[in-house]
Order: C-alpha cells, then sequence, then structure tokens
C-alpha cells in the first residue's frame, strides 16, 4: 500500500506538512496526492474511531447473515447496493462460504433492528433466509484496541 | 548501660563506589518524575510494547510451566538461535557451546567483560558522548575510564586519530557503541578500519556494543569491527533484544568471543546471576525467529520520524546532523545561549517537554540534547511545535 494511505490509516488527522517531512516529499506534492485519491474514490472518508461504551449510547449492533436467491443479469450486486442504501446499514460484504451477504446494521436497540430485518430485509424477494447476531461487548475495533491497561511503568526519562 | 556506639553507614561504603558519580539523568529524571502532562523525548527506548508474537511465547512457556533455571550458559536453543543471527548479520561465525553467554541485557554483559579482563590501573578507551553506565562500570571493575571526545564537526563519529593520542601503554580495551546513544551516530568504514588496525597494532581488545545496529537508515548497511582482519580474536560482540525487538524491561542480551574470554565472563556471571530469566529467553528464541518481520517496520517508521524531527530542528534553528542509526538525535542548542542542561530544564518548565541535557553522557555534549524520537508522531509533532516557539523566544 502506499505510504502515504497507510500514515492516513493509522492517523487521519496528520497534515500533507507533516506526512511531507516524514516521506521526505514536499507538502504540495501530498497534498495533491491526497486530494487525488479522494477525487478517484481511494479515499472515502475520515472519521473518529470512537469506543462506544464509554460514550454511553445505548444503541446495538448487528451482524445478519443473509442468503439470496442471485439475480440474472445482476447476481449479488442490485440487491447488495440496494441494501446498502439504508442509513442503517454500516457494512454490507459479499461473502464466500454458507451464506451470501454480511450486513452490519445499527439500531437504537434490539427492536429497532429486529424491526428493520423483519420489515426491510426479509421482505424483498431474493432473501432466502437471514440469521442475526447482536454484537454484545467490543475487544477491538478499526485496529484500536478497547479499554487495553495504559502502559504502566515506562518511565519519562531513561538512558 | 551506655546505648551502643551507632554506625556510621557511609563508612561503609565501598571507596571505589564514592569515585561513581550519580548519573545526570537521574537529578533530571526526578524533576520529570512529578509531572502528568509532560511530553517525553527523555526515554531511552521504543514507544510501542513489545510485538505481540515475542509476548505471546514468553506467556506459552509461563503456562507450559517453563520456570526454571537455565543452563549458566543460556538456552542452548537461543545460543544456537543467536549464532545464525550474529553469523548473518555480523559475518562472523561463533561455537554456540563455547562461544555465546546470554546475560541479562548488554549492560551485564558489558560488567562481565571488563571484570572479566580489567586488574586495577589498566586503561579503558570509550567515546564520548556515550551511554551513561560505561565510565562507571569500568571504574567499578577497576579500571581507568579513558574517554575520548568526539566532535559536532564530525557528526560524532569517532577519529582514529583521536583515540590513537590515548593510547598508552596501560590501555587495554576500547569500547565502541555505534550507532550511538546518545548522538546517533555511525562510524565510516574508512576509520572503523583504521581503528580495528590501531586494536591489532597496540594488542588491544574490542568490546563492542551492537545494541542499535539494526537501526539504521538511508539504506545503510551495518559494518561491525569483528569483521576486520586480526579483530575476532580480540573482540567481545554484545548485542541483545531491547532496542530492535522493543524488548528493553526483559532485559536479555548475549556476548560472543572467543572461548577464553566467555569461560571468563560465564564464571562471575554463574556466580552472580547464575542466568538470565527463563521467560525472556523463551520469547527472545520468538524474536529471532520473527528477525527482521519483527523490527522492520519499527525502523522503517523510526526513519521516517527521524526526518521529520531532523527537519524541524534545522528550521526551528538548532543546528542538527541527520544521525544515521540509533532512534535519539542530538541538536546543540547553543543559538539559544543556554547550556544543554539550561535549555532542558527551561523547555521543560515552560513546555511540559522533557529532553536530556547532553552534559548526562559526557561533558563534550553540554551544548546538546538529547531528543529520542521513538515517540508517538502525534507528540512529536507537539513537542516540535513548542520547542519550535521556545527557540524562537531565546534566540531572537
Amino acid at each position: 500500500m502506499e505510504r502515504i494511505l497507510e500514515l492516513l490509516r493509522e492517523n487521519a488527522r496528520l497534515s500533507a506538512g507533516d506526512i511531507a517531512m516524514r516521506i521526505g516529499s514536499s507538502e504540495e506534492d501530498v497534498a495533491k496526492r491526497i486530494a487525488e485519491m479522494e477525487k478517484e474514490g481511494v479515499i472515502l472518508g475520515y472519521h473518529a474511531v470512537t469506543d462506544r461504551e464509554k460514550i454511553g449510547t445505548s444503541g446495538v449492533t448487528a451482524f445478519i447473515e443473509v442468503r439470496i436467491t442471485p439475480e440474472s443479469g445482476g447476481g449479488f450486486d442490485r440487491f447488495a447496493r440496494r441494501v446498502s442504501q439504508y442509513e442503517q446499514v454500516r457494512g454490507c460484504y459479499l461473502m464466500s462460504g454458507s451464506y451470501d451477504l454480511a450486513v452490519v446494521v445499527e439500531g437504537k436497540d434490539l427492536y429497532d433492528v429486529a424491526r428493520f430485518v423483519a420489515e426491510k430485509l426479509s421482505t424483498l424477494d431474493v432473501v432466502l433466509s437471514t440469521a442475526t447476531h447482536f454484537q454484545l461487548r467490543t475487544y477491538k475495533h478499526d485496529g484500536f484496541i478497547i479499554n487495553s491497561a495504559p502502559s504502566e511503568g515506562m518511565l519519562p526519562v531513561s538512558p | 548501660m551506655s546505648l551502643p556506639k551507632k554506625m556510621n553507614l557511609e563508612e561503609k561504603l565501598s571507596t571505589q563506589l564514592a569515585g561513581v558519580p550519580r548519573s545526570g539523568i537521574r537529578d533530571f529524571f526526578e524533576l520529570v518524575i512529578g509531572r502528568s502532562d509532560v511530553i517525553s523525548l527523555g526515554v531511552g527506548e521504543p514507544d510501542k510494547p513489545t510485538p505481540w508474537p515475542i509476548r505471546e511465547a514468553a506467556i506459552r512457556s509461563l503456562e507450559k510451566g517453563q520456570t526454571s533455571y537455565t543452563s549458566n550458559l543460556g538456552l542452548e536453543s537461543l545460543r544456537i538461535g543467536i549464532s545464525g543471527y550474529v553469523e548473518k548479520h555480523f559475518f562472523t561465525t561463533y561455537d554456540p557451546k563455547t562461544e555465546i553467554l546470554v546475560t541479562v541485557g548488554v549492560s551485564e554483559g558489558l560488567d562481565l567483560a571488563f571484570r572479566a579482563v580489567l586488574n586495577p590501573g589498566d586503561e579503558v578507551i570509550f567515546h564520548q558522548p556515550c551511554y551513561v553506565s560505561y565510565g562507571p562500570s569500568i571504574t567499578l571493575a577497576y579500571g581507568v575510564p579513558v574517554p575520548v571526545n568526539t566532535r559536532l564537526e564530525d557528526n560524532f563519529a569517532l577519529r582514529a586519530s583521536d583515540v590513537e593520542k590515548a593510547i598508552t601503554p596501560k590501555s587495554k580495551v576500547l569500547v565502541l557503541n555505534f550507532p550511538t546513544n546518545p548522538t546517533g551516530a555511525i562510524e565510516p568504514t574508512e576509520e572503523l578500519e583504521k581503528i580495528a588496525a590501531l586494536c591489532v597494532k597496540h594488542d588491544l581488545l574490542c568490546f563492542t556494543d551492537e545494541i542499535y545496529s539494526e537501526l539504521l537508515y538511508d539504506g545503510r548497511q551495518h559494518k561491525c569491527i569483528v569483521e576486520y582482519p586480526g579483530m575476532r580474536e580480540r573482540t567481545v560482540l554484545l548485542h541483545g533484544f531491547s532496542k530492535a525487538f522493543a524488548m528493553t524491561g526483559w532485559r536479555l542480551g548475549y556476548a560472543c568471543a572467543p572461548p577464553l574470554l566467555i569461560a571468563a565472563m560465564m564464571k562471575i556471571h554463574q556466580y552472580s546471576m547464575l542466568c538470565a530469566p527463563i521467560m525472556s529467553q523463551m520469547a527472545a528464541i520468538e524474536a529471532l525467529h520473527l528477525g527482521e518481520e519483527a523490527y522492520e517496520p519499527m525502523r522503517q517508521s523510526y526513519e521516517e520520524r527521524r526526518n521529520f524531527v531532523v527537519k524541524r530542528l534545522n528550521e526551528m534553528g538548532l543546528q542538527c546532523f541527520n544521525p544515521g542509526g540509533a532512534f535519539y538525535v542530538f541538536p546543540d542548542v547553543s543559538a539559544t545561549r543556554m547550556t544543554g542542561r539550561e535549555f532542558a530544564l527551561k523547555l521543560l518548565e515552560e513546555h511540559c517537554v522533557a529532553v536530556v541535557p547532553g552534559d548526562a553522557f559526557g561533558p563534550s555534549g553540554n551544548t546538546c540534547v538529547r531528543c529520542c524520537y521513538a515517540t508517538a508522531p502525534e507528540l512529536l509533532v507537539k513537542a516540535m511545535d513548542a520547542m519550535e516557539i521556545f527557540v524562537k523566544k531565546y534566540s531572537a
């Protein structure tokens, strides 16, 4: 992967100047390359990675396994793109194995998600079955370990 | 009945110890330790914990109940691993059975080496600024420390001619440490070759502390003095896992040397340390197994951080050469009309950024400070921003 991308994936708040100094390039060149990648859709966006338990919202996340009948001409794409349009859907992936799509849904509570599955997903013709798994606790999210003990004992000054 | 006379403990202390100064880092540490808001560029270790597979290997060994002593020399499988690693990196072969000793960090290895060879009055030449323990370890082994100053104008490389001037009939050992803590200096091969020739000519032993040898930048290849003709027989190659593998707290190092020297060092080691902790040794086996895969991502990241820090320091008006290795920069702060110590104290006071006064590593570093860039990049940015304001204020 391009080094600029690796650095931004680690910390999206690095400025073009910071990155330029690290990779030995000019600020203008880095800014130009980032703009290009944004335009090309290589970089889709930037967001804060948060610990939802700490935020204290009562929302829930579910991973839903969906089995569907592929449509002639569109295969899985048409359905997947359609499902992706829902705001509650945070992720949608075509999978290998015993089901076809993994759909990540966020809702206010269990019933909210259940309603989405019952009313929006299952009612679509091509859906053969769904299995909903609620996420109980997060240990690692987007590469960040949650609630990891702060590293204790490192001296502020050492030889 | 009269009370028994109170013991004067000071009188009981070793007079040899009295000749050892307090660490200059220690003083500064006391100032920093009480504060919670400090951005520290004052550490001598990586900011990241040991890579997980290495930690896991230690956990697995504990689960298996591997909690015993090991051979005094260290686990044979580890010594075999070390032999292979050293052959690959230093192009020199050592017999795992008789020429490798696993120690509690390079610090123990160096101490053993001094104690194994020094008689009272023997002189040990080493380059300064240097790691804080060299001088004191020599004194504690009843040797005479003979520091040779390296210079800012040479990017703190060691001149063979300066070494030659320091050699006397009492000289017994030359200590080298390249890349160097605290300067990040590397030694040009032309000079290293001349220094090797001096060791041979004057029949000196050479103790080379290779702890930063993996952390080289700009595509450099490491060259160790042991590779030069006539050097293997007189060299103790000291290395360990602390820096490249981010394993400082495991306290694990090793010494490679001819059998006679290893046997002498081993004699002290077996009566003092006995052996290095087995869990650290098990972790080290995994570290060697991973090799470059474990440290290359860290090395690459340090190189980028170095580029950033060197550029910022020079832009703000502090003279700072681009060091070829380790994870330190050693800028000269003379532009602020302060000594390194004054600079460090004031910077801590005004901006809560900790750097280490250069004089902690020997008097020749007194116009400099040591900044460790193995610190989280976002903190480096903050630290450099603060230093820029600080330098502007005092160099105006």
